[in-house]
């Protein structure tokens, strides 16, 4: 973080308009959405909603799809508003947006897959306040063009889906023994005379806990790697870094010190 | 009628605790739960949230969604009406208690995002609680909250001193911490039934 800070300082104008062109890039805002700044796994933003609703792979699936619309809504909107909304009270204006989608979604949801509202209940309409859509309305669509706002949307919803998926499906897989409701061979069945039992931990509340804790420490392993690599590519071609907007700019948020700490950005 | 009133508190604290196991206000529980005294206060701030807010949302859902079948407002008018509460008790106390603002006065923005409440009034309307009951479960929700805050502090103190790999730094680590905690809170399962049903 401070290193990035320290190359802004030094950037020339030159340089440093270039590297706004980067960053409004098309492809720049999809490879932050789903990797680099995985609102999920990187930022760690709406973890009420991600911990209760991925006991299974179906449930994520359909909690992430709901999540896109919003995100890829309310952030379009919002862009197109953000001219005309005073800044004093652009929170509960964000807000405002943000249900407006949120009771969309809810209606039809409601309307077309009555069994999924039994499993999400009241997860979607608390969709109003995850920090994911309040935190890149604030830092991304309140700043930037509208088409651009929607791609990040797409982007960052798209991200946060895959998370999602990846914890739903290693929470049923292991504690289920089955993946979107379709059973795995492996479980239940006879391997050395004895029986693999699905571990039920996993889709306890405390195995969400625990999974996504280990989901977090894997993708920090990760993109610590590919930061070294890029670094040293960064170098190697004398270019400034690419650095993100992060979330540090919602001032709604308890766990600064403890993103910090972990080396979240 | 206390017996169900029983239920329906003891049932919010252990057995449905809105942390552990509805996962409901999750970023004040794993933000805020650094050391017991800040862990606390948010926690007095919660309640005192959660209490008014069923106070003013649940007549608003009865008297006037209701009656004039605009239901389908209700995550709307409800979060409005929260953060619209949430910055009066601020000004209020402000005004009447300063000794008191300064010790819970940052925590109260942070409670207008924070999914509990808005997840308690809606909850208190999906399950078809009777005022009284509703704030009895707002009660419930409120010390549970609370119970969750002060034992996972008590981890959280441990865990400073305790010698992570570089990698499980953070957050890691305290969501696994986490975990441990709400695997104590599941021998809580039964007791209610054998408490009070018998």
């Amino acid at each position: 973080m401070s290193e990035n800070m320290a190359d802004k300082t030094y950037l020339s104008p030159d340089q440093r308009s270039e590297e706004k062109k980067k960053r409004n890039a098309p492809m720049s805002i999809i490879l932050d959405g789903v990797l680099f700044e995985n609102p999920a796994l990187r930022l760690v933003l709406g973890t009420c909603p991600l911990l209760a609703i991925t006991v299974s792979a179906k449930s994520s699936f359909f909690m992430g799809l709901a999540v896109i619309f919003v995100l890829v809504g309310s952030e379009f909107i919002i862009s197109l508003l953000k001219n005309m909304i005073p800044r004093r009270v652009r929170i509960p204006a964000f807000i405002t947006i943000i249900a407006g989608f949120v009771t969309i979604v809810e209606f039809v949801i409601s309307a077309y897959l009555p069994a999924l509202n039994e499993s999400l209940s009241i997860y979607i309409q608390l969709i109003v306040v995850n920090c994911v859509v309040l935190a890149r309305a604030e830092s991304f669509a309140s700043k930037r063009p509208a088409h651009f706002a929607a791609l990040d949307g797409l982007s960052m919803g798209a991200g946060f889906m895959l998370a999602l998926l990846l914890i739903g499906s290693i929470r049923e897989i292991i504690g289920a023994g089955s993946i979107f409701d379709i059973g795995i061979p492996l479980f239940g069945a006879k391997i050395f005379g004895e029986t693999i039992e699905p571990i039920a931990f996993f889709t306890s509340n405390p195995g969400g806990f625990f999974v996504y804790g280990l989901c977090i420490c894997l993708s920090q392993i990760v993109m610590r790697q590919i930061e070294k690599n890029r670094k040293h590519k960064a170098n190697a071609q004398n270019q400034p870094m690419p650095s993100g907007a992060g979330c540090s700019s919602c001032g709604a948020c308890p766990m600064a010190d403890l993103k910090a700490e972990s080396g979240v950005k | 009628m206390v017996q169900s009133m029983m239920i329906i508190l003891f049932s919010a604290i252990l057995v449905n605790n809105f942390v552990l196991s509805k996962f409901l206000g999750i970023c004040a529980f794993l933000g805020v739960s650094k050391s017991i005294k800040p862990a606390m206060s948010m926690s007095a701030a919660v309640i005192v949230v959660m209490l008014a807010s069923t106070a003013i949302t649940w007549p608003i859902q009865y008297y006037i969604l209701v009656p004039l079948d605009i239901g389908f407002l209700q995550t709307l008018v409800f979060i409005l009406v929260i953060a619209s509460l949430v910055q009066m008790i601020e000004m209020v106390m402000r005004k009447l208690a300063p000794p008191l603002h300064k010790a819970l006065g940052i925590y109260l923005p942070l409670i207008t995002t924070n999914c509990a409440v808005l997840g308690l009034t809606l909850l208190n309307i999906t399950a078809e609680y009777t005022f009284l009951e509703s704030i009895v479960h707002a009660l419930g929700a409120g010390v549970g909250f609370a119970l969750a805050l002060f034992l996972f502090s008590g981890v959280r103190t441990r865990l400073e001193k305790a010698d992570v790999p570089d990698a499980l730094k953070g957050l890691p680590i305290t969501l696994i911490a986490a975990s441990l905690v709400a695997v104590s809170f599941g021998g809580f399962a039964g007791l209610i039934e054998n408490l009070f049903q018998r």
